[in-house]
């Protein structure tokens, strides 16, 4: 298991030194300070062994979270906590730096002794923490022996991620879809790969211990339906519905049951969580097509012209869009002219940022640039990065929809027509890349 | 107010300062002191000296300082002993606390403070805690026994809290039993042989229904548990799959990997035409893929998994390849993992796309990126023979941009496409030989002289080429001097006019100006080889080099299939057993795969086995063929980038070849294994055993062998002599012959026929290399002249200590025999029995290990037709040629024998014989370590049973 847990600043000095276990010494410490922090390259992987010692490590700004063991330990967990780790730490006091942390080291301590027993991870969850872990710390007192055993209870019991007694007047959700749609294609408009991860994550203000169900338009559950419906129903249904490669949900779904029916239930957490993740390779519906055209003029020369065109109803808006086309490095000079936007060539970024607010579905813009090239006697060719893109738009790609999400509390007198519901879907960018 | 200047307090005496405070009658400015202590306590400053201050601080109400106190203690109580005692009291007192999370702390705390003195203390608040009402004070204690054992695992028995933990599994809170099996886990591993996480149905029953409760960590820590489980029989293995699969859909990334373990371990026990297997197989890709959408660090860990996966079962992510294409911003680990991934999923299928990636990736800024993707390019032209050409012409591509280091991979990867496809791609060598100047690591120019050496006829100008490498000879690296020295060897074998000065020079530099013994021993052979008989030279130096495998860089099965079972795990982000990496007892035992199910046991399981064999990955190279084969270009090991460093026993077999190390032969994979000792004994012992025996042994074999070869004491079966030599080909000697074992001494008995006119003398025999080092033990002794149409009878003491080389078939013997007239060559076939020893019973508990511990692809199975005879009987005759028979067992009316038999070289062979009644034909199994043995001791059965 974990050994030890070090945080250190860009310097490589250490704010946070937890130790777990016999078998690591303050020389790890140093260790992983001169052979990772302080070395020369760049990072060749995000696990290292010192001397028999495995060092995990992830970067969050310019600080460094390391965890330590001798053991044979199971690496996904301890990246999974080191995670976990940042997320509770953001929760409870926003941004991870090293003021931030310097400010908080007491508070940091009395979380690791709580999430991290012996190297082993205990319940994370900010918002079991949050009921008796308290910047004040000395709520232990005040409590009832009521409240007390609520805590344990919600700490160890099965919804270790919600706990009783919330009330709010006004019971609300929020529902937004998250997608980001990743697209690599050739200079010839060959889609090489292509494919959406999605998130729903979920805000919510309900009272009690609502049971949630959430239903979407699953090729699996739709055709399931429409074999008990009528055929007509199927075929229309069937057109809607996605088929969707891979889900992955937050620890308050019941994983049996969507094993055993692919419905998806649970008791959600209070306030803003990620309900699922998910992941789609077919009919993705790709908002913008770019065609680039680059053609060499001599040796100190090239024109480049690239195209965008808008795949999408003509009412809807995309905004945000960004075109990046990188330049060689030997650039002295660039001419741009664009029907749309403003483009600008950024030296220090060696491309080419070509900017619009909005634009609609269907229509078209083209930018056109003459770049002059400095003579070198660099015999490596210059390798072309692809042109990348950034937009959102407010549908999502994958074709997702969502088709209810019933909430029930039979204890508390509300009825899912009582819960006021939101949704939104966006659509971003991921990695859009056209090779040209 | 802000905590960060605690961090900055620099000044003289502080310590003193600091003593002050924290005896200061005001709360707030002993809780601001504390946190100045733990503040310089985290930056690395010593300040023990404070220690019973601090602990002054301990009897607080705020909860906050109290477990800051706690935080100074854990650190400190270690060199201050005798001060910790002090704090005891109020541990115990906190541990009757009414709060339960005071409670909690008091007993986790406790258990961190590694002081034997404490430790006494902690037992009876241990043993509360574990019962405690509250689940949080019973997690909290679960975990501390783990804390407990650690420091002292005696008290922990005598005390019985591993029963107490052991009933923590029945526990009604979930994350009580998931800290209960995480401790108990931990505790078992240093105790591999105790029963100690004693899993049954009932057991795992819990666990699973625990595991549907409890956190995410409380998942993995089950399900890691459950990877250690083997289940009864395929059925419930299934059963456990079925509960296990919805666990694929957990967001967090470690839970997926430790379910993909369960599952990919407990699918070996499913049939394979079982429709639930297929539906596994189909469900596992998904969350596979899916984990590259994680953060960059656990896509790493999960590409590493991937790769051990897609060796497992390619058949898995086949259709995936898509998704290990590298993003431009992906960090370096995980573009170079992926590059890895994709060539292992290179098919026929998917070629086009992947070359048009990899040539993409070799115009990257990264210089390792860039020549692992040239470098696949090369493996993919061997992989799939199709694409070779397109492979060739694109690393042609590559050349021409002349970019120092990918010019130089590219030559490396051409040089293995050349061994590959022999006589398809010479045509490029002129664009090669082009680039010669700028080639400036010693793997390229290793390559780019082979090249040459190999193709000296075509390239004109190949002795200037050579010439101008030699130049700088001892400058070189000895991979590239000794490839340069066998380039020039080549070159003059095939153009010896003008090369002979070349030639001389790069001998005389070998062996007179070397300090390298391999350098120089090369140098001998090829010189006393080349003097002596050029002949024979060319036929060595330019023998037809055997073809190198399709795969590389494959991990070998049986660390493959342990690394399977650590899935998730740093053993298999390092792709190394954890005891390479972990000290200790812990991790030394080793994981293994479960046995399909009921192999062994019913008619039908056999076939299953075998097709699976039949999708095994090929054998990993360097195979031992081609290491022992390929001698002359032994630094230039087939087309392999690394030998992995864990394969001891692998790299020793590629050393030990001139010196004829006996446990080289064969020996692939004995590291670990019982033989291993023996195999290293055995040459010791042997040549004192014949120096003793030759005179009375062949004495007493030329005795026996007058009464026909049969009813010998030993029981030993000789086979009648058969023609080995027949006169026409040897000027009139005819030699006809056998072998036998004769009371542990190996003996060739041969019978020498004058068929000549004229009288032979001066008669000597030498065999060639072979593959047990079988080597004449004395010399032939044929007293007087052979007069013509005389017969005389010989009997020739072996031994087992020569130079060993492999043979094909592996029992092939080459000998020649000289007398006053001539050197005749003959080759004869030894049956395989006459190297089995006479202490070749194995222990029962030895041969059931064993026999797990060989991989079921190693396993063999031969039908021995028409033998009649009972197993009693059966078993007798293969006694006399030390078959040992160590268990019989009766089922249904079948006798299986369980036998073993150990090889002079210390090879153990494994052997499971089933005789039906009334049925003449027996089933034999063989397990060996060494597989290719088996069709030779199979032979040997089938000899010694039906004569």
């Amino acid at each position: 298991m974990i050994g030890g847990l070090f945080i250190y600043n860009h310097k490589g000095e250490v704010l946070i030194s937890r130790v777990y276990r016999d078998d690591i010494g303050r020389n790890a410490v140093d260790a992983f300070r001169v052979n990772v922090i302080h070395a020369r390259q760049q990072v060749r992987s995000p696990v290292t062994n010192i001397a028999r010692t495995s060092f995990f490590h992830v970067k969050r700004s310019n600080i460094w979270l390391a965890a330590v063991t001798k053991q044979n330990v199971n690496a996904a967990m301890v990246f999974e906590f080191l995670y976990k780790m940042c997320d509770v730490m953001t929760a409870y006091f926003g941004k991870i730096s090293e003021e931030n942390i310097k400010n908080n080291f007491v508070l940091i301590y009395e979380l690791l002794d709580e999430i991290l027993d012996f190297g082993y991870p205990q319940n994370s969850e900010t918002g079991a923490l949050k009921t008796f872990i308290t910047q004040q710390g000395i709520k232990g007192q005040h409590q009832t022996k009521e409240e007390q055993s609520q805590i344990t209870s919600q700490v160890t019991g099965q919804i270790g991620w919600r706990r009783e007694g919330i009330k709010y007047r006004r019971n609300e959700l929020f529902l937004d879809v998250l997608e980001s749609v990743n697209l690599l294609m050739s200079p010839q408009g060959q889609v090489l790969s292509a494919h959406v991860s999605g998130r729903v994550v979920m805000k919510s203000y309900l009272s009690g211990m609502p049971e949630c169900k959430f239903g979407m338009n699953d090729k699996i559950v739709i055709d399931k339906q429409g074999k008990g419906g009528t055929t007509d129903d199927a075929g229309k249904s069937g057109k809607q519905s996605i088929a969707i490669d891979d889900c992955t949900f937050h620890q308050c779904v019941r994983l049996s049951k969507f094993d055993s029916e692919r419905s998806i239930s649970f008791i959600p957490p209070d306030g803003e969580y990620e309900l699922m993740r998910y992941r789609t390779t077919k009919d993705i519906i790709l908002p913008f097509r770019v065609i680039p055209l680059v053609r060499e003029v001599g040796r100190t020369k090239l024109e480049v012209k690239v195209v965008i065109k808008s795949n999408f109803k003509p009412s809807l808006l995309a905004q945000k869009i960004e075109v990046r086309i990188p330049t060689p490095l030997n650039t002295s000079g660039v001419q741009v002219i664009c029907m749309k936007g403003k483009a600008k060539y950024k030296a220090s970024e060696n491309a080419i940022v070509w900017k619009i607010k909005r634009m609609a579905g269907m229509k078209e813009s083209q930018i056109s640039a003459e770049i002059e090239l400095l003579p070198t006697n660099d015999k490596k060719k210059w390798a072309r990065p692809p042109i990348s893109m950034n937009f959102e738009v407010p549908f999502a790609p994958s074709g997702l929809k969502v088709r209810y999400l019933k909430v029930f509390e039979s204890k508390l007198n509300y009825s899912d027509h009582d819960v006021i519901k939101w949704v939104r879907y966006i659509g971003r960018s991921g990695i859009y890349e056209t090779r040209c | 107010m802000t905590d960060s200047k605690y961090f900055t307090t620099t000044k003289k005496g502080e310590i003193f300062e600091l003593k002050a405070e924290l005896n200061s009658d005001k709360k707030e400015k002993k809780k601001e002191a504390v946190k100045k202590v733990i503040a310089s306590m985290t930056v690395g400053k010593d300040v023990s000296a404070l220690f019973p201050d601090v602990v002054n601080c301990m009897q607080t109400d705020n909860l906050e300082l109290k477990k800051l106190v706690y935080l100074y203690l854990m650190n400190y109580a270690k060199s201050q002993p005798d001060m910790a005692i002090m704090a005891v009291n109020t541990f115990v007192k906190d541990c009757e606390d009414p709060n339960p999370l005071i409670r909690a702390l008091a007993v986790r705390t406790m258990g961190c403070i590694r002081v034997d003195k404490i430790t006494e203390y902690l037992c009876e608040p241990l043993r509360k805690c574990l019962k405690d009402e509250d689940p949080y004070v019973r997690k909290t204690a679960a975990v501390c026994v783990a804390k407990l054992h650690d420091i002292n695992a005696q008290l922990v028995e005598d005390q019985g809290f591993l029963d107490t933990l052991k009933d923590l599994i029945s526990d009604s809170n979930p994350m009580v039993v998931a800290n209960a099996v995480a401790a108990l886990s931990e505790i078992a591993e240093s105790h591999p042989n105790s029963n100690l996480l004693d899993l049954n149905p009932q057991t795992i029953n819990k666990l699973l229904t625990a595991l549907n409760e409890c956190t995410e960590w409380g998942q993995i820590f089950i399900l890691d548990c459950l990877a250690n489980y083997t289940p009864r029989d395929d059925r419930e293995s299934q059963s456990i799959c079925e509960r296990v699969t919805p666990r694929l859909s957990h967001a967090n990334s470690a839970v997926v990997l430790s379910a993909v373990k369960v599952l990919m371990k407990f699918m070996e026990m499913l049939p394979k035409d079982l429709d639930y297997y297929g539906t596994l197989l189909k469900k596992l890709a998904p969350p596979l893929v899916t984990l590259l959408s994680a953060e960059p660090e656990l896509q790493y860990v999960a590409l590493r998994n991937i790769n051990l996966i897609v060796q497992k079962r390619p058949e898995i992510l086949k259709h995936e390849m898509k998704v290990f294409f590298v993003k431009y911003n992906d960090p370096i680990y995980v573009k170079l993992e992926k590059l890895d991934i994709m060539i292992r999923l290179a098919s026929q299928a998917n070629i086009a796309q992947v070359l048009a990636e990899l040539k993409e990736y070799a115009t990257e800024v990264d210089v390792d990126f860039v020549r692992k993707a040239v470098r696949a390019i090369g493996r993919c032209a061997i992989k799939v023979e199709q694409s070779a050409e397109r492979c060739v012409s694109t690393l042609l591509d590559l050349i021409q941009t002349k970019v120092n280091y990918v010019v130089q991979e590219a030559i490396v990867v051409i040089k293995d496409i050349f061994r590959k496809y022999p006589n398809k791609y010479e045509s490029v060598i002129a664009t090669l030989c082009e680039n010669l100047d700028s080639l400036d690591e010693p793997e390229a120019r290793a390559a780019m002289i082979w090249i040459v050496g190999e193709y000296a006829e075509r390239i004109d100008n190949a002795d200037e080429l050579l010439e101008s490498f030699l130049e700088g000879f001892h400058d070189e690296s000895t991979q590239v001097q000794l490839q340069l020295l066998t380039a020039i060897v080549k070159l003059f074998l095939k153009k010896p006019t003008e090369t002979q000065e070349l030639v001389q020079q790069v001998l005389s530099l070998a062996t007179q100006d070397s300090d390298n013994p391999d350098l120089r021993d090369r140098g001998y052979i090829y010189w006393r080889l080349l003097s002596t008989d050029p002949v024979a030279a060319k036929e060595v130096v330019l023998a037809e080099k055997p073809l190198i495998s399709e795969e590389t860089d494959l991990i070998e099965p049986t660390l493959l299939d342990e690394l399977i079972c650590h899935i998730g795990t740093l053993a298999s982000v390092y792709h190394k057993p954890p005891s390479a990496f972990v000290e200790g007892s812990r991790g030394v035992q080793h994981k293994r795969l479960p046995a399909r199910a009921g192999s062994g046991e019913s008619a039908e399981s056999p076939e299953v086995g075998q097709s699976g064999t039949s999708e095994a990955p090929p054998a990993v190279i360097p195979s031992q063929g081609d290491l022992l084969g390929d001698l002359l270009n032994l630094d230039l090991a087939p087309a392999t980038t690394t030998v992995p460093s864990v394969q001891p026993s692998m790299q020793m077999g590629a050393m030990d070849l001139l010196g004829g190390g006996l446990d080289s032969l064969l020996g692939g994979d004995i590291g670990g294994s019982p033989s291993m000792g023996a195999a290293l004994g055995a040459p010791a012992a042997m040549p004192a055993a014949l120096s003793n025996a030759p005179a009375v042994g062949g004495g007493l074999g030329d005795l026996f062998d007058l009464g026909g070869g049969v009813g010998m004491p030993t029981g030993f079966y000789v086979a009648p002599k058969t023609l080995f030599l027949p006169a026409m080909k040897a000027k009139g000697l005819e030699i006809s012959g056998t072998f036998a074992r004769r009371g542990g001494i190996i003996q060739m008995d041969l019978s020498l026929t004058n068929k000549a006119m004229s009288v032979m003398t001066d008669f000597a025999i030498q065999f060639n290399r072979n593959s047990f080092g079988l080597a004449p033990a004395g010399p032939l002794q044929v007293l007087t002249p052979l007069t013509p149409n005389q017969t005389i009878d010989v009997s020739l003491p072996l031994g087992t200590t020569g130079p060993v080389m492999k043979m094909e078939p592996l029992n092939n013997l080459q000998v020649a025999v000289k007398n006053n007239i001539d050197v005749f060559y003959f080759s004869c076939q030894y049956p395989l029995s006459l190297l089995f020893v006479e202490d070749g019973k194995m222990e029962r508990q030895v041969f059931l290990a064993t026999w797990k511990d060989i991989p079921n692809d190693n396993e063999a199975q031969f039908q021995i037709k028409d033998v009649h005879l009972n197993s009693d009987a059966a078993s007798n005759k293969l006694q006399g040629s030390n078959i040992f028979t160590i268990a019989k067992r009766t089922v249904d009316a079948q006798d299986m024998l369980y036998q073993s038999i150990k090889l002079t070289n210390g090879i153990w062979v494994l052997a499971e014989m089933r005789v039906q009644t009334g049925n003449p034909n027996y089933t034999l199994s063989i397990k060996c370590r060494a597989p290719e043995v088996s069709q030779f001791v199979y032979q040997c059965y089938e000899l010694v049973l039906k004569n």
